[in-house]
């Protein structure tokens, strides 16, 4: 019934966009997170020159789906190339790789930024309180006391935010992007055979993802050795 | 501007009519999906809380499967897998043809499914969370199992679901897109016809993206609703 | 008891939409065609939802021909022949070519159509600057073809050339042209001409009146199409209707319709209305 002759045949095929898939997953995933705490922490300010804009990037970004954005990122922007060209940006906006990792860096961000301000709040305020009582500066307390805990807090969500951006990756096949998705289309476009291409296609992303989420509760449980039960 | 304007207007020649009964599709298709995935989810929730090990084991595979391939991916293995498992399906009943799964029907056993998966987190969540003394409350008052659940636990329990159901939604709302893959003429797909027709995509898909940013406001401010509706007479800690 | 049960079952299916096809062996009273509804002028949607073009004049012209009643559904390009294998529908107009490669899986009705693909650029470009021919190359005769190819690459070296995903046009770039040029696959004809215009990428290949048509529009008065045609070969023997190999009542239905379609004018008629130019098959 199963033909593992037939899902031997095509794994490599199917592994040959896996690059391209870590490489958008990776990319964006980084500048996302850089994003992310930038905006987190630019929030914490209060300042409502800086707290407005953020808060419609956010809503944004989280209020409409992930498809859409790559899309009037990529068609949408490709037609205002004049103007980009001006602004010496079209060389960024022409290439669809490009285009998928700033949607998905975008997207990531307004997500990100939402978990890490959750996180930097859940801080004991007693904590900052100790920092400034020991004479620490504004930034030091950010770097020794607030920003550890923050991030630790944060691994949990954190980890799921990455895993629905390595889910993310496959919708930049639609975007000319041959990363395991978009070869996994043409696969069946050329045997036919949809389900065992796509169940083939699913183990890959599967392994990826159990991957990631068993080094993240490794990487958490080793932060928290404490929470650790005898 | 005026272009746009008429580009996007309601009478004869423009793409406002279609693009908001392709947003009714998206709403109705993002329900349907919902309710579903709350079946699904309550019954995966179930089987991971059981004791036993097969329920607990498949609830748990379910779960994992379905949040980590992409939902691209499960969209096009069930309009695709649906119709010959259909197939065989109606060839067991005695029918001799083929059976084809339609479009909307796939979208919304789709995002059901990946909806359910998370769904069902939620509720075991929930469900952990719902104080102890109230079971035994439940059994000292003599209810029996399904008694003390429909009138004590599932009360409770919705209480500390509904900001979880509401992120869901959320993620059910966006996953619909998706759905333009196969076909379904829903708010996304409306948007890249019409983008391609007349080939002004900025237009269209900006247009798509408000329109869905207003499905996801409204619906977030019914959730809110029905969250301080759950916690009503009732003091935060 | 079971008997009702089944029929339950039955009624709820059918309230829920599932559609129940023809049997193979009697001959069809109702059909269902899919074509792609993004293929202008050959098939499209308009602005209020509906089909039209090349395609579905035909079809509508050869149902009436036949007698049968057809419903026309769209369907994503890469969905076509998998949904026609499980059954969404039973015959596919869409632009389609005749390739040996799609043989193994389904069937085909003779062509209704031959058109070649071709090459679409910017008017200052190198191969732009060739211009318009009306050239065209069979690629069964392999030294003459060769020869128009080894012309075209190297005012192609280089190029980034956007195409269909999942159509001979891509296996025609890849197998000629793979060693020269940077293939960009699409979902559909429309998103390249996007990328096109937008000057993401540097040609299309396409269906030549396909491209013609897209050409007309204003927004692409700075382009042309470049070169000879292309044609036999893995293109096939043109474009026809694909159908279940099983079919084979409704191919011969089929195969008579367009034969008389054929010999009285009608498909010049609707191809001269459509895409400006003759497409009948020649015998």
């Amino acid at each position: 019934m199963i033909d593992f002759a037939f899902f031997v045949e095509i794994i490599p095929t199917l592994l040959s966009g896996l690059p391209l898939t870590l490489q958008l997953a990776g990319s964006s995933i980084a500048i996302g997170f850089v994003l992310a705490l930038l905006l987190a922490l630019a929030r914490q300010g209060n300042h409502w020159m800086l707290v407005r804009p953020i808060r419609s990037f956010v809503a944004v970004f989280r209020g409409t789906p992930l498809l859409v954005q790559i899309f009037l990122i990529y068609y949408g922007l490709g037609q205002f190339r004049p103007s980009l060209q001006a602004a010496g940006l079209w060389w960024l906006f022409r290439e669809p790789y490009w285009c998928a990792i700033i949607a998905l860096s975008l997207n990531t961000a307004a997500y990100g930024s939402e978990i890490l301000r959750g996180a930097i709040q859940a801080v004991p305020r007693g904590l900052i309180e100790a920092a400034s009582a020991l004479g620490m500066s504004r930034f030091l307390t950010l770097r020794l006391v607030v920003l550890p805990l923050a991030l630790r807090q944060a691994i949990p969500s954190y980890s799921n935010e990455i895993i629905l951006m390595i889910k993310g990756t496959s919708l930049a096949s639609i975007i000319t992007l041959m990363e395991v998705t978009g070869i996994a289309q043409g696969l069946i476009s050329q045997t036919y055979r949809a389900v065992e291409v796509f169940v083939a296609a699913g183990a890959i992303y599967l392994t990826i993802n159990f991957t990631i989420i068993s080094a993240l509760n490794a990487l958490e449980t080793w932060l928290t050795p404490y929470r650790v039960r005898a | 501007m005026m272009d746009t304007l008429h580009i996007l207007s309601l009478g004869k020649g423009g793409w406002g009519g279609a693009l908001l009964l392709a947003a009714g599709v998206t709403f109705a298709l993002s329900v349907l999906g919902f309710l579903l995935g709350a079946v699904f989810g309550a019954v995966a929730a179930g089987g991971r809380l059981s004791t036993r090990a097969l329920p607990s084991w498949l609830a748990k595979g379910y779960g994992t499967v379905f949040r980590g391939v992409p939902d691209l991916l499960t969209i096009y293995l069930l309009y695709y897998g649906g119709s010959i498992a259909l197939t065989q399906l109606g060839k067991f009943f005695g029918g001799a043809g083929f059976i084809g799964l339609p479009a909307f029907a796939t979208g919304v056993l789709a995002i059901g499914i990946i909806s359910g998966a998370y769904q069902a987190e939620v509720y075991r969540g929930a469900y952990l969370a719902v104080d102890l003394g109230q079971f035994e409350a439940c059994k000292a008052l003599g209810l029996s199992r399904f008694q003390s659940l429909r009138l004590v636990i599932v009360p409770q329990l919705m209480r500390h679901a509904l900001p979880g159901l509401g992120n869901v939604w959320q993620l059910v709302l966006k996953d619909s897109a998706l759905i333009s893959v196969i076909g379904l003429v829903e708010l996304m797909r409306q948007a890249q016809i019409g983008a391609g027709s007349m080939r002004e995509p900025f237009v269209f898909y900006i247009a798509a993206g408000t329109l869905y940013f207003l499905i996801a406001a409204v619906t977030g401010s019914v959730f809110r609703y029905g969250e301080a509706r759950a916690w009503r007479g009732i003091v935060h800690a | 008891m079971k008997v009702c049960r089944l029929a339950a079952v039955a009624a709820a299916l059918s309230m829920l939409g599932f559609m129940h096809t023809a049997l193979a062996e009697d001959a069809p009273k109702a059909i269902t065609i899919a074509t792609e509804g993004a293929y202008a002028p050959w098939n499209f949607t308009n602005a209020d939802g509906k089909l039209d073009g090349l395609e579905i004049e035909l079809a509508n012209d050869l149902c009436a021909r036949m007698k049968i009643k057809c419903t026309i559904i769209a369907q994503d390009w890469d969905g076509l022949i998998p949904s026609l294998k499980v059954g969404k529908f039973d015959v596919i107009m869409a632009g389609m070519f005749i390739t040996a490669k799609r043989l193994e899986t389904i069937d085909f009705t003779q062509p209704y159509a031959i058109d070649p693909g071709g090459f679409a650029v910017a008017k200052d470009s190198e191969l732009g600057k060739l211009g318009v021919s009306t050239e065209k190359f069979k690629l069964d005769d392999e030294a003459a073809s060769k020869a128009a190819i080894d012309k075209l690459k190297p005012l192609l070296k280089g190029k980034v050339v956007g195409v269909q995903a999942a159509t001979t046009m891509l296996e025609f770039l890849k197998k000629y042209f793979g060693d020269t040029v940077e293939i960009r696959e699409y979902k559909t004809t429309e998103q390249h001409d996007l990328d096109l215009a937008a000057g993401r990428i540097d040609a299309i290949f396409a269906q030549k009146t396909a491209l013609a048509a897209t050409l007309a529009k204003p927004e692409f008065s700075g382009f042309t199409l470049a070169g000879p045609g292309f044609v036999g070969g893995l293109f096939g023997a043109g474009t026809g209707a694909g159908l279940r190999k099983e079919d084979t009542k409704l191919k011969e239905m089929l195969n008579d319709a367009i034969s008389a379609a054929i010999a009285d004018g009608t498909i010049k008629r609707i191809s001269e209305k459509w895409v400006k130019t003759d497409v009948t098959p020649v015998k």
